[in-house]
């Protein structure tokens, strides 16, 4: 791995600000990965991490990523929530690095929910 | 655990819970003694006395939505285990730093790992929070500040997946280049 500096930061903000022009405001697709000392026992942080190289790779603009806390429901995890803008909310449950990125491609750049990895459909409350 | 990494994304976890608007995050191999020593300092609303001498017990959590609370003893153990040694110092209204000290060479202990992804979940967590990653070995020392990164995209927020992307890379490279065999 060559050593990154600074000045490399320089060349991805000039495209990261272009790309943020041509977008203005509002992202596409928000998906949140629940943490928690569970969730990162289990397996949270590569799904994270296999989440941010897909983006990487696709050169996808419209993805916002967030994470949340745990939500109680410690078994399931690492859990998954995709929410495309104007459809409900879709939250996937044991996810892990191969799931996230058939997840990726699939549903959130192609539409077409993963069915055998939901746990839930809709909005819920969570901290 | 697997990682390190691991502990450090929890342990930070918990500083975000707390309100900290500012975290350091601190690595330092220290070979002449043996050690590698693991800092984390928050300025999060912190724990009173009494809430401190539970937080290691596993049966004692804050959270609402459980009854257990693994990040500190998980940590602890992790560091015992090595023959190093586990600290937590807390002040309400000033803030928590959690010491891990891990024998350097010991079988147990875990491999530092993928400290640059645990940044990188810490800033999606909280983009506007102040992250310091400090790294000190025999070779040299480096920082990472999530302030000056943002100084340098001026405006742009951190949670911009090209943004992260590079800040995992740039101090997972110089980590590797400080301890490679850590
Ligand atoms: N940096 C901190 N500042 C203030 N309080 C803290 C901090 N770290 C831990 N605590 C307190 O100690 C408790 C135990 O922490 P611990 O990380 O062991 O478990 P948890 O965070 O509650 O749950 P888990 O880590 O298993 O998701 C927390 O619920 C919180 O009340
Ligand atoms: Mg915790």
């Amino acid at each position: 791995m060559a050593k990154l500096t600074i000045e490399d930061l320089k060349k991805i903000k000039e495209r990261v600000m272009a790309e943020t022009s041509l977008r203005e405001g509002q992202k596409r697709v928000k998906v949140t990965v629940h943490m928690g000392t569970c969730g990162i026992a289990s397996g949270a942080k590569e799904v994270l991490d296999a989440l941010m190289r897909e983006i990487e790779e696709s050169g996808a603009t419209d993805i916002m990523v967030t994470t949340s806390g745990c939500m109680g429901l410690c078994s399931r995890e690492p859990l998954v929530t995709v929410e495309i803008a104007g459809q409900e909310p879709i939250k996937y449950e044991y996810m892990n690095p191969n799931k996230m990125r058939q997840v990726f491609k699939r549903h959130i750049l192609a539409g077409e929910i993963q069915t055998p990895f939901v746990l839930a459909r809709g909005a819920e409350k969570t901290k | 655990m697997i990682e390190l990494a691991h502990h450090i994304l929890d342990i930070g976890e918990n500083s975000l819970r707390a309100g900290a608007k500012n975290i350091l995050i601190e690595v330092k191999e220290d070979e002449t003694n043996g050690f590698l020593v693991m800092e984390i300092t928050d300025d999060g609303y912190g724990m009173t006395e009494k809430e401190l001498k539970r937080a290691l017990d596993p049966f004692y959590t804050t959270k609402k939505v459980r009854s257990v609370g693994l990040g500190l003893p998980m940590l602890a153990e992790a560091a015992e285990r090595t023959g190093g040694s586990f600290h937590l110092e807390s002040k309400p209204g000033k803030g928590t730093k959690v010491t891990a000290r891990m024998g350097l060479k010991h079988l147990d202990r875990q491999p530092l790992g993928d400290v640059g992804g645990a940044l990188t979940a810490l800033i999606i967590a909280s983009p506007t929070t102040r992250f310091i990653y400090r790294h000190i070995s025999g070779k040299g020392a480096f920082e990472m500040d999530t302030e000056k990164i943002e100084k340098e995209v001026e405006g742009l927020p951190l949670n911009e997946p090209e943004i992260l992307n590079f800040i995992r890379e740039y101090v997972n490279s110089h980590v590797k280049e400080l301890s490679p065999e850590v």
